[in-house]
């Protein structure tokens, strides 16, 4: 079962958030701010395109480098979650049918290069996104979204959201096991069994929420999150901004890849 | 179903983004005119639980494979529009960052999917009218299995449109749309029931815990549908202006979802008209000096390669030795900094 796995991966990679490294220490909103920036970009070359691609692999490669995450973690998840791209994407060598010439007479069918291209675009921007995560806690997060325009009263149930989770899968997780003990692991035990686990969760967390709120007005909460931590955004963030900024468009502009190779295949031959 | 940053052009991706924060601006906004300290708490309560709800596996009658609850419509018929939209808005913001389900750029397209359509159009327009004000069990179900396999059907219907606008893949409109809504109408008719068997024995186990709730759901009952409707088809009208306005000055979607939907090269007009014009931009942009590109004949075949250098080989193995050379590099960066780092340590 993947419950365990599930849980285990969410509570590790808000562990890996806390620690202190380069890009740890950045301020959320540059990391944000910067993330998308990427994402954009990435999402931004054409279908066809394959190799100017690949200098963007530098960016989640520097930065789970330098915030010492485990770069198998941020591989094993984007395989998790990658059969939506495959299952759409695998369409394509079958409709576009058009060829490529590689090298001397070598042909490959265009789709293909357009799926490889999806699946690139796919590990990179879901990289990003993970590694995003993984040097930046989720209140860190909520506060940049905060400070960037969306609204408080969204930013502050998202933080209660965060704070609920690890509780109530808890919870699940007891039902789940519970159910499958009962049912020897075998869960082929109907809808109904299905709608009253749900039930009594939906009940149970209702209840539980009403004791956590009486006890939250008692430490005096009106409605506000407030958090110690103060961030600012200092030179190093807009250092990190503006050479992301350079980089980025450098590389959208001028394909580097190309370039090399040229050269390379210059002295070469 | 979730849509995926890799299957999108950043003009849809920001499109969809403009609508789904104006949508959540809007709602934070009409719930602030109702101060209800209780009611953030609560959202974020219920938001947590639809993630754990979502781990409990069961077994799909009659398949045999395992599915799980999507909660669109629980949460609607618990909070009412508003609120139930925020909340999904934040779960799948979570599940975005934490288990990286389709991406930062596509959750915009996804919080449009899956949070507009249960809780702006099939529960005021569809689940609330058929169940009335205290609804049987049989108006309950009705209602629920109705609500969501249309919610599902809209939001199937979202990515296909998505995924048409951006131009990333080429399965055509007809078979995708075919494919999606009726794996979709089968996920329907389960959430539905799943969503109505919810309902109702929370009502019949603690029926006091519903009413006690704070009062975000009577806040929608109390606000006509028709001014709810007149938002909602503004907003349409908003994001599909500057769909309209974005896609235009990306040819390349627009063309291509206006090939596939009229069905490929039969328009005998063709090369006339808007996708002359749009044909005759791309050409011009695609081409760039720096390849030496041979503008290959197509007679007929609409599709074609633009930004890969397809006839001279040369260029070709130029392009893989450099893909080579810089993953190389890149990789060597990473190892090298991970083993200063490591030696330091």
């Amino acid at each position: 079962m993947t419950f365990d796995n599930e849980f285990f991966n969410i509570g590790y990679l808000d562990r890996l958030s806390y620690r202190d490294t380069v890009v740890h220490r950045l301020d959320p909103r540059s990391k944000v701010i910067v993330t998308m920036l990427y994402v954009l970009t990435v999402v931004s070359y054409p279908k066809y395109d394959v190799t100017s691609l690949m200098p963007l692999f530098l960016y989640p490669i520097l930065l789970s480098a330098l915030s010492d995450t485990p770069f198998l973690l941020i591989a094993k998840k984007v395989l998790i979650v990658s059969p939506f791209a495959v299952f759409i994407g695998i369409f394509n060598p079958f409709f576009d049918t058009g060829t490529i010439d590689l090298w001397r007479g070598i042909q490959i069918s265009a789709g293909w290069i357009s799926l490889l291209s999806i699946m690139i675009k796919f590990t990179l921007t879901i990289s990003a996104a993970l590694l995003l995560i993984a040097t930046t806690s989720f209140p860190g997060i909520c506060h940049a979204l905060q400070e960037l325009g969306i609204p408080a009263l969204f930013t502050s149930q998202l933080l209660f959201l965060y704070r609920y989770i690890f509780v109530l899968m808890e919870e699940a997780m007891r039902m789940v096991r519970a159910r499958d003990l009962r049912t020897f692991g075998a869960r082929n035990i109907g809808i109904t069994v299905f709608v009253r686990l749900i039930g009594l969760l939906f009940i149970r967390t209702v209840e539980r929420a009403e004791r956590i709120y009486q006890a939250m007005l008692f430490r005096g909460f009106h409605g506000k999150i407030f958090s110690i931590k103060q961030h600012s955004l200092r030179p190093a963030d807009t250092a990190f901004i503006s050479l992301s900024v350079i980089v980025l468009v450098v590389l959208r502009l001028f394909n580097l890849t190309d370039l090399i190779g040229r050269f390379v295949q210059g002295i070469l031959l | 179903m979730h849509m995926a940053d890799a299957m999108l052009s950043p003009a849809v991706g920001a499109t969809f983004w403009t609508g789904s924060l104006a949508t959540i601006t809007y709602c934070s906004k009409k719930l602030r005119e109702y101060p209800d300290e209780k009611l953030i708490p609560l959202m974020g309560v219920l938001g947590a639980f639809i993630f754990a709800a979502q781990m409990i596996n069961f077994t799909i009658p009659g398949t045999g494979s395992s599915g799980h609850i999507g909660g669109g419509m629980i949460l609607a018929i618990i909070l009412g529009s508003r609120a139930s939209f925020l909340v999904m808005a934040s779960v799948l913001t979570v599940q975005a960052l934490f288990f990286a389900d389709g991406g930062l750029l596509a959750l915009g397209c996804n919080i449009w999917n899956l949070g507009i359509y249960p809780s702006f159009i099939a529960y005021p327009l569809i689940y609330k009218p058929i169940v009335h004000a205290d609804g049987s069990l049989k108006r309950i179900v009705i209602a629920s299995v109705i609500s969501a396999v249309l919610g599902l059907q809209m939001g199937a219907f979202s990515v296909v449109t998505e995924t048409m606008l951006s131009g990333r893949s080429e399965l055509p409109f007809g078979t995708f749309v075919l494919m999606m809504q009726t794996i979709h109408l089968g996920i329907g008719i389960v959430e539905g029931m799943v969503t109505a068997g919810v309902i109702s024995f929370v009502r019949n186990a603690r029926p006091e815990l519903l009413e006690r709730l704070p009062t975000a759901g009577t806040v929608t009952a109390g606000a006509s549908s028709r001014k709810l409707f007149v938002t909602f088809i503004l907003l349409a009208a908003i994001t599909g202006g500057a769909l309209s306005w974005f896609a235009s000055t990306f040819p390349d979607g627009l063309e291509w979802s206006i090939e596939r939907v009229y069905g490929k090269p039969e328009l005998p007009d063709q090369e006339q008209g808007i996708t002359a014009v749009l044909k005759g931009i791309q050409d011009k942009t695609a081409f760039l000096p720096d390849y030496n590109f041979q503008k290959p004949e197509y007679a007929g075949q609409q599709e074609k390669p633009s930004s890969w250098p397809s006839v001279d080989a040369g260029t070709s193995l130029s392009g893989i030795l450099g893909a080579g050379i810089v993953l190389a590099v890149v990789l060597i960066i990473g190892l090298g900094i991970r083993a200063i780092r490591g030696r330091r340590s």
